[in-house]
């Protein structure tokens, strides 16, 4: 079953939400739907239905070939292994018959493999924060674009913090976004204390009764240990200028991120203490099993998946789905 | 993760007798870490497969050497192998002999392109060449800003048109502007698309078959999964790039997806791209990065490192001072500022193997410490800093109020400075210290 976007925040009431049946239709339809309809065509050349190849023989490679699937996806060893070992427990127990019977207990077990916490995004807070992070490139920026306009269109006024004083032209690409989304932007100077445009930010949300900050940081590796220590301090002063704050603290992790990605969610959940993932660049062709792993093994959800780089390119998030796409077609080895 | 392949390899092996031919049974449990290895390290399974499946029959049979153990034996192999399928030898530019030399670089949004652009233009400069830049991303926005303020940082000048321009134009007018300018080599940035968005990758064959660059090059993040093989896949049959650029090689990702790509496109990787200073951009030597993949370690890499930043005029005069045993606080300061030149500690510290990156975290160099360490030393009067035993109580006093420090640091310091001294007489009685980095344990 998909969210509505209306389900999404937490805060935003579902009747301030006027959705003409178009609309509807388009998020009931569920942003699988979209996504296949984005990629049917380049997808088609390469396309293999994945269950014929993987479930053409009941075997003893079965175990094998199900586990190439998993890696494939980006989902690691160890997350794969768990879910193999369930899905072998399960055939002992006599409960897979036949390949639907695979197939569906494949996608339950897969499903409960990720964190089963709330997805939604805390807006609940007047004004509420949040704070986005992650490794350079991965979507900081745009992610916070798109959250923006997802929130005024659902009636809230979001504020948005220019908080890369390090890359160049990060701060006029944000700006660029907070045109788009029609809403203000706060900045310092290129090469400014990235703590004190975030005070100001906060302060200025709350002289304009702004509903929810969104603060953009540098893009930063995790194995950067001053730049880590630099996104702590952020972290504090907004807890120091806002008790409480910041409400949601996001990770951006690319979708074709290969298995460092688990190592990035686990070193900035421990400077930041992470709310949840967004996973950016679905609308590629990898599988994202990178954020399985990153849900699975450090229990954060995932809350949305970036689809294009479009306003309203942003989805909200499901388990179910999200499995379905990960066993549905494949692009297959094309090795 | 994997802690060493080492030492995994070492307990596969545990039950093997010291020497002897490696049995189907060693070599199967052998194979299975390093498949393991090879998937943590994102490399392609079906890569995997292949390369799993060449090592095992190479290795089957094979008498141990005396003086290796049956792991060694077994690690000789895959690197061997590994060294091979990246291919040996450095490839560099193609430079046109009637200038500009064109340069296109492409890839995927977010993979580090225009940061690569002004990078690739800093190591041209460094060769003597006139770059010039071209924004060719008209999407991304402010990607045009971006470009220009790193062209300024640089001293490059980089041909704009705006963002409503055709990306085909603008690479267009940009040969003309270089031809004008007198610039011999065009860099030209583009924006970052997807694999299979075909209107957009449309638009890069056109912008290749309008000015014919004379290197493609794919720009690829070292921490790409298991689609790095269809992303090169899909980049190789439309635009026919002629090399790949490995961006944030400074993070911890083992950078697997480089051997996919060479394994499926054939393209060498021709550059390594590390941390957001402009000058962390380096030819890439393949052989290296199969010790990388496999949790190895990169020895070679410091070595050439040190030896290409430690000038040798001052080492050598250096050393002669050592042989007279006259280390001064000025000595210390220049020793310092050679380490800092090749870059962060901890980037260097990454490249020691027996080191895994994982455990390097408490490891780290505080970079201001090094700070700290300066401030202390500019802070000394010429006398004191060529006679340390000068420096008494109260010099220690006006010393730490000069440099903002307390009298606690300025003791640190000057013990540390002396445990340094003693060392560099070794060095100059020609006892060399197992670990070179033994001076800077205090300083994290
Ligand atoms: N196809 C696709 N591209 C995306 C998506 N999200 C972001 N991008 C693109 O990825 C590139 C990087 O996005 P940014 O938002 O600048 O990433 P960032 O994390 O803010 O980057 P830094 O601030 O440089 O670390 C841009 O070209 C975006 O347009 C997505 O969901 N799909
Ligand atoms: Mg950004």
């Amino acid at each position: 079953m998909s969210h509505d976007w209306s389900e999404v925040f937490l805060g935003v009431s579902a009747d301030s939400v006027i959705q003409t049946p178009e609309e509807i239709q388009k998020v009931r339809g569920g942003w699988i739907a979209q996504l296949r309809d984005g990629l049917a065509k380049s997808r088609k050349a390469l396309q293999q239905q994945f269950a014929s190849v993987l479930f053409d023989r009941f075997d003893e490679s079965l175990w094998e070939r199900i586990e190439e699937a998993l890696i494939y996806a980006d989902v690691g060893v160890e997350t794969t292994v768990s879910i193999v070992e369930a899905l072998e427990a399960e055939a002992d127990k006599g409960a897979i018959k036949d390949s639907a019977s695979l197939i569906a207990e494949l996608r339950r077990i897969t499903t409960l493999h990720f964190c089963q916490a709330d997805t939604r995004i805390d807006v609940a807070h007047s004004p509420a924060v949040i704070l986005v992070v992650g490794v350079n490139g991965t979507g900081k920026t745009t992610t916070i674009g798109k959250i923006a306009w997802h929130l005024k269109e659902l009636g809230k006024e979001p504020l948005l913090v220019a908080g890369d004083t390090f890359r160049a032209a990060a701060i006029e690409q944000l700006v660029e976004w907070g045109r788009r989304v029609g809403c203000e932007v706060v900045r310092h100077e290129r090469g400014g204390d990235p703590g004190a445009v975030v005070y100001d930010g906060i302060a200025a949300a709350e002289a304009r009764k702004a509903d929810v900050v969104i603060i953009d940081t540098a893009g930063r590796l995790h194995t950067q240990v001053n730049l880590m220590k630099e996104l702590e301090k952020v972290r504090r002063v907004i807890g120091k200028r806002l008790p409480g704050a910041p409400h949601e603290t996001l990770l951006s992790i690319d979708a074709t991120t290969g298995q460092n990605g688990l190592i990035q969610a686990r070193m900035f959940k421990e400077a930041v203490e992470l709310s949840g993932v967004v996973l950016t660049k679905m609308d590629g062709t990898a599988k994202g099993g990178i954020a399985l792993a990153v849900s699975h093994e450090l229990d954060l959800p995932i809350k949305l998946i970036g689809t294009g780089e479009r306003l309203e390119s942003l989805q909200p998030f499901d388990a179910a789905d999200f499995t379905a796409l990960l066993f549905d077609d494949s692009l297959g080895p094309s090795v | 993760m994997f802690d060493s392949l080492s030492d995994k390899l070492q307990i596969a092996f545990d039950g093997l007798k010291k020497q002897g031919r490696l049995t189907d049974k060693d070599v199967e449990r052998a194979a299975r870490e390093i498949r393991l290895a090879l998937l943590e390290a994102d490399v392609n399974f079906k890569v995997v497969k292949q390369f799993v499946d060449s090592v095992k029959q190479r290795a089957l049979g094979v008498e141990v050497l005396g003086s290796l153990t049956p792991a060694q034996q077994f690690i000789k192999i895959v690197n061997e192998e590994l060294t091979a399928l990246m291919g040996s030898a450095t490839t560099k530019l193609t430079f046109s002999p009637r200038p500009p030399t064109l340069i296109m670089m492409v890839g995927l949004q977010g993979s580090g392109k225009t940061t690569a652009c002004g990078k690739l233009a800093n190591f041209l400069l460094a060769q003597g060449k006139s770059p010039g830049l071209v924004a060719g991303d008209v999407y991304r926005p402010a990607a045009i800003d971006q470009l220009k303020t790193l062209g300024q940082q640089l001293g490059v000048p980089v041909y704009d048109e705006g963002d409503q321009a055709d990306p085909v134009d603008i690479a267009k007018h940009g040969v003309r502007w270089a031809q004008e300018k007198g610039r011999d080599v065009l860099i030209i940035d583009t924006a970052g698309r997807l694999h299979i968005d075909e209107k957009l990758m449309d638009e890069l064959v056109h912008i290749r078959h309008a000015v014919k660059p004379h290197n493609i090059l794919l720009v690829l993040d070292a921490m790409t999964g298991q689609d790095a093989v269809n992303v090169a896949l899909k980049f190789q049959e439309q635009v026919q790039f002629d090399g790949v650029v490995l961006t944030k090689m400074d993070g911890d990702a083992r950078g697997g997806a480089a051997l996919s790509v060479r394994a499926v496109t054939g393209k060498p990787i021709k550059f390594a791209s590390s941390g957001e200073k402009l000058d962390s951009f380096e030819y890439f030597y393949p052989d290296r990065v199969a010790s990388r993949i496999l949790g190895m370690g990169d020895v070679l890499t410091l070595i050439e490192k040190a030896e290409r930043t430690i000038d040798e005029k001052k080492a050598r005069e250096l050393e002669q001072r050592l042989r007279k045993s006259t280390f001064t606080f000025d000595d210390f300061l220049e020793q310092i500022q050679q380490v800092r030149k090749m870059g962060s500690i901890s980037s260097i510290l990454g490249m020691i193997p027996g080191i895994p990156s994982g455990k390097l975290k408490g490891m780290q160099v505080d970079e201001k410490a090094f700070d700290k360490i300066q401030a202390v030393i500019f802070s000394m009067t010429p006398e004191e800093r060529s006679h340390p035993e000068l420096i008494s109580g109260s010099r220690r006093r006006r010393i730490a109020a000069g440099s903002g420090t307390n009298i606690h640091t300025i003791n640190q310091l000057l013990t540390q400075f002396k445990q340094v001294q003693k060392m560099m007489k070794q060095l100059g009685s020609g006892r060399v210290p197992k670990n070179p980095f033994q001076m800077f344990g205090n300083s994290s």
